[in-house]
């Protein structure tokens, strides 16, 4: 896989992976509503997902005519060392604090890129930003309400808020951490450098948490040395995921929908 | 503009088509056709393959594969089967292409239309109750029975309803 096309893929895995952690609530949501709510959002997610992968596909068979590669090979036939999602979105859902505030992050972090891929020299890169962007700040929104409610609620919702943001804090500086493909992007102007989000990301989360009664969050944070998950080195809950998002396909090769 | 042959005596162009396809329902709200949500954004004629283009409300929307059938089945109905669907996202979709009848059909329908007005200022929120009219309103849910959706209640005759949101 080129470079480009690997810039590409790693949005649909970020899309893909968050969107299926979403889906685990399907049916377990604290309330009616919060359960649709989340389960819309996970919708929303896969069909980012679906579209960067379609184009990440026909920009691989395009340029290599003998294959034929589908949206589905890549998302249900590629193993957890080929995956170049983002740490944070693979992370378990825990409680409900974990799972809005993985939300949180992710959104803003995912409405700020989108923001920028609007001007991607790549025309189908800019036409999804374009589509996507209206559903990130919708999720943004609905999430951002979330962490005020918790933070700012009870004794119980504000400790499990501080809960989940130790918790997460790990796989913040990642976000910010330019690649390869990162720099090929770059370079080419399809994409940006994910370093110039740092500054407002932080700021948002920071006005929020204020709002929410939470403690600042440290611009400071450092990534594990170990792990980076845009270069296919993963936390140990991504393999549980794909083997089950992954089952069907695995067992019975080839079927569709 | 291109023309078909159909059968002997007819000459089908874009304007006949398009006609056909507003009998294409949305499946989720089934009094809109898919011209009058704005979802067909194109039908080109050439030699004798038609194309349509189709472009989703959201992201994964989970409507337009049958929505691609329905064209389909909908042309073959016509004796029309070199169909070629193709999904286009930019410019993406806004709910400013909904027409107004197609908004007035909606609020028939039971689901409160987003409003030229508060979509312009940001103010993302139905103004009264399709059932009764009635303002006092109040927003259950950011999220409702599908993406496009958000879901509210009507303080006055007490009936929940679904309302179409900004995008």
């Amino acid at each position: 896989m080129d470079l480009l096309s690997t810039y590409i893929v790693h949005q649909a895995d970020n899309a893909l992976i968050l969107g299926h952690r979403n889906s685990e609530w399907t049916g377990h949501g604290p309330i009616l509503e919060q359960d649709i709510a989340i389960s819309n959002i996970a919708l929303d997610l896969i069909g980012q997902a679906r579209n960067f992968y379609q184009l990440a596909a026909s920009r691989m068979n395009e340029m290599d005519p003998g294959r034929n590669v589908g949206e589905d090979d890549l998302a249900y036939l590629r193993d957890s060392n080929e995956f170049r999602n983002l740490i944070l979105v693979e992370q378990t859902n825990g409680d409900w604090a974990k799972t809005v505030l993985r939300q949180f992050y992710f959104s803003t972090y995912q409405f700020l890129l989108y923001r920028e891929l609007v001007n991607s020299s790549h025309p189908d890169i800019a036409a999804i930003s374009e589509k996507s962007i209206k559903e990130s700040r919708y999720h943004l929104n609905w999430s951002s309400e979330w962490v005020i409610r918790l933070g700012d609620g009870t004794e119980e919702s504000h400790h499990r808020m501080l809960q989940a943001a130790q918790e997460l804090s790990a796989w913040i500086a990642e976000l910010f951490l330019a690649v390869d493909f990162d720099y090929e992007a770059e370079a080419t102007h399809a994409g940006i450098l994910p370093e110039i989000l740092k500054a407002e990301w932080y700021q948002r989360i920071n006005k929020i948490f204020e709002t929410a009664t939470l403690p600042k969050l440290s611009s400071e944070l450092k990534p594990l040395q170990m792990l980076s998950g845009k270069n296919g080195v993963h936390s140990e809950h991504l393999g549980t995921l794909l083997t089950e998002m992954q089952f069907l396909q695995r067992e019975y090769p080839g079927s569709h929908w | 503009m291109g023309v078909w042959e159909y059968g002997k005596n007819y000459k089908m162009n874009e304007e006949h088509i398009i006609d056909i396809l507003s009998e294409v329902k949305d499946p989720e709200i089934p009094v809109l056709s898919i011209s009058e949500l704005g979802i067909l954004r194109k039908v080109e004629i050439s030699g004798d393959k038609i194309s349509v283009e189709i472009t989703p409300t959201y992201s994964g929307c989970p409507a337009m594969d049958t929505i691609r059938d329905d064209i389909r089945s909908e042309l073959a109905k016509h004796g029309l089967k070199q169909v070629e669907i193709k999904q286009v996202l930019s410019p993406a979709w806004t709910t400013e292409w909904m027409s107004e009848t197609g908004k007035e059909k909606l609020r028939l329908y039971g689901i409160a239309a987003p409003s030229k007005h508060n979509c312009k200022n940001g103010e993302d929120h139905a103004d009264s109750c399709p059932l009764c009219h009635s303002e006092n309103i109040e927003m259950v849910s950011r999220f409702g029975s599908t993406a496009c959706k958000a879901l509210y209640r009507c303080r006055d005759c007490g009936e929940p309803f679904d309302y179409f949101k900004c995008h």
